[in-house]
């Protein structure tokens, strides 16, 4: 997608792993390897946000934990501004993070219930050194919290004190203190209720346009991914199995996964929702310890041929900007969402 | 409740009202009355007896009466004077030791928690070892080798003590430092001695206090046991060597309880109390026990006999 003219995208993920050895016994033999991102690679363009989807347990969550070093990879790069995050040492990690922040998706336990608001929000600037005395953090937390709708005057009270989506916004000053370029944002609304989700959602579209923020947003319900993402890569076991524009992704889906995924979002309308012919799933994620051969969905794909459980397809182009990574060139049509 | 939710100040505020929390719990209002007062008695102890509590003010074994009212030992010394000197020695020994065996256990323990890897390993196994080491037979051992006196106990029951507080403060670290806010502070560049002193040791205040006391009581009680076996310093005046004479004067033998019960009833009794401020941190920092204290308090003002708590799921036929 990018041409050598342009500048590098903001953040730029190649074959990127994380695996986790299982390890049992008295002498803690490694026994198995649990794959729970295996080999995903994607660019984010500034200013855009990729929306990652997909069942739980799939890797999203941990692509984007492993994107951030909050767990180690195994293999693969990341570049952020074209720089390497993966090799950076312990100290120039740190530095690093000004640039990455993360918004996590329970805000109940994604904030020290012994500090102040005040002090959960000054945490990241005074580890930095940016600021410099009292004074200049109370008026510093004051515009970040004004910045994500919440009054100054609660400055001084705990998070017990304040309902879920007020906390994900204290949560969300917390990751703006350090004006980062890249914000991972690891589900952060579906702890929430619907009515606020709704709020919290609006609040990162509109922080995204005023600080021109780039967004790795991280779902399970493609709906709320739909409306805030320049592009949607849909997951599964530890694979992107499908990359597009949200508008592509959703006229015209590409792989059976997708197609089920988005058959199961609910139409608000009973006589269209009664006559609809639907693609369901049987059975479970299979487990990243052990994963199906060749093509991980062919135990769960109602097209599946006997090509699928050797040869896994690679993540192609099919149209300008729609990857897909399927045998199947043509899927029979499931109408699926208006 | 009410006294977390109006406040607004920082954290002084926030610990008047932990405080306000703690007096509000009549076991805890009794537990600290109970060591208030051996706390005081340890610190001006000799200066009301204002006498040597070795001296000899009597004939053998007297028993209680208004000149000595508890009774003389043995050895014609007073019983009163002999169990409230001793308290300095014993509580002293005893509160040192806990909160050696707490120190020593929390650094043992967090660290090994919050490094993992090798470090852990290594930590670990040290715990292991000194926890499968039956503490109290080790402790005699040892006792009976180094030097007699306070220090040589406290150290025999640090050694043998600080594991188990160990075990407990590594495995509250484990569950603490997987928690989304210290994945946070992570991301915003937190060094590992800011997360363990800032983010993780702050939410263990009650298992730090509760690991405290608990090894406090312990060592009064470890002590006191060493002194009788006659392995702490004979010529020192504390509980411990008080039950040591009565036992070699062969208190028993002749009938003379009063050199005995004194002594006895003021272990018991700050073991009774340390406890009781243990069980009313418990309370406090467990919600739910809470709730059930002040039910069955609201059931008995209303003259109602409280049954169990309301079961969650209850069998049909049972």
């Amino acid at each position: 997608m990018t041409t050598p003219a342009t500048p590098p995208p903001l953040l730029s993920v190649r074959d990127l792993k994380v695996h986790f050895p299982v390890r049992r016994g008295l002498l803690q033999r490694q026994v198995g390897t649990v794959r729970a991102v295996d080999g995903v690679s994607f660019d984010v363009e500034r200013g855009a946000t990729l929306g990652l989807v997909g069942e739980s347990g799939c890797g999203k969550s941990t692509t984007g934990r492993g994107i951030l070093r909050l767990v180690a990879p195994t293999s693969g790069s990341v570049k952020i501004d074209g720089r390497e995050v993966l090799t950076l040492d312990p100290r120039a990690l740190r530095k690093a993070r000004r640039e990455m922040q993360m918004i996590f998706q329970d805000p109940y336990a994604s904030l020290n219930p012994r500090m102040t608001v005040h002090d959960l929000i000054a945490e990241p600037l005074s580890t930095h050194g940016l600021v410099s005395s009292r004074d200049e953090s109370l008026r510093e937390v004051a515009r970040l919290m004004e910045l994500v709708g919440l009054s100054p005057s609660y400055m001084r009270r705990y998070p017990h004190e304040f309902s879920g989506g007020q906390r994900q916004r204290i949560g969300i000053a917390r990751a703006l203190a350090l004006r980062p370029k890249l914000v991972i944002a690891d589900e952060p609304v579906s702890a929430l209720d619907v009515s606020i989700q709704a709020q919290i959602v609006n609040l990162l579209a509109s922080l995204q346009r005023e600080l021109s923020l780039t967004y790795v947003f991280v779902a399970h319900d493609l709906a709320v991914v739909r409306h805030l993402s320049s592009e949607i890569a849909v997951m599964y076991l530890g694979r992107i199995v499908e990359r597009a524009r949200p508008d592509a992704l959703f006229r015209s889906p590409q792989h059976p996964y997708t197609q089920a995924l988005l058959s199961a979002i609910p139409i608000p309308d009973p006589d269209v929702e009664r006559k609809r012919r639907r693609l369901t799933l049987v059975g479970e994620v299979p487990s990243p310890l052990n994963p199906p051969s060749g093509c991980h969905f062919h135990t769960r794909c109602p097209y599946a041929m006997e090509r699928c459980s050797i040869e896994a397809p690679p993540l192609e182009e099919r149209r300008p900007g729609h990857w897909a990574a399927c045998h199947l060139t043509e899927l029979p049509t499931v109408p699926t969402h208006p | 409740m009410a006294a977390q939710q109006s406040n607004s100040g920082g954290s002084a505020t926030r610990s008047a009202g932990w405080i306000r929390l703690l007096l509000s719990n009549r076991k805890a209002m009794v537990g600290t009355l109970i060591v208030l007062f051996f706390l005081l008695l340890s610190v001006l102890g000799p200066v009301l007896v204002g006498q040597d509590p070795h001296a000899f003010v009597g004939m053998p074994h007297e028993a209680p009466s208004a000149e000595h009212l508890f009774g003389t030992t043995g050895q014609g010394q007073d019983v009163l004077a002999q169990t409230i000197v001793g308290a300095r020695t014993s509580l002293a020994v005893g509160f040192a030791t806990g909160f050696a065996v707490m120190a020593i256990g929390a650094a043992i323990g967090m660290a090994g928690g919050y490094f993992g890897g090798w470090v852990d390993n290594v930590l670990s196994l040290l715990t292991n070892v000194f926890l499968i080491i039956p503490g109290l037979p080790m402790a005699v051992v040892i006792a009976a080798y180094l030097p007699a006196g306070p220090m040589t106990i406290l150290l025999v029951l640090v050694l043998t003590g600080w594991a188990w507080n160990a075990r407990v403060l590594r495995s509250q670290v484990l569950a603490l430092r997987d928690k989304d806010f210290v994945s946070a502070a992570l991301v915003s560049g937190e060094g590992s001695a800011r997360i363990i002193f800032r983010e993780i040791l702050p939410n263990m205040t009650s298992l730090l206090m509760s690991g405290f006391i608990g090894a406090t009581v312990y060592a009064i009680g470890a002590q006191v046991g060493l002194e009788f076996l006659g392995l702490g310093d004979l010529s020192a005046v504390t509980w411990g060597t008080n039950l040591y004479w009565s036992s070699n004067n062969a208190a028993l033998l002749t009938g003379a309880w009063w050199t005995i019960v004194p002594t006895g009833v003021c272990v018991a009794l700050v073991g009774f109390a340390l406890t009781l401020i243990n069980y009313a941190i418990d309370e406090i920092s467990n919600p739910r026990l809470r709730a059930e204290g002040s039910w069955s308090r609201l059931l008995k003002s209303r003259n109602v006999a409280a049954g169990p708590s309301t079961p969650v799921v209850r069998a049909h036929g049972a």
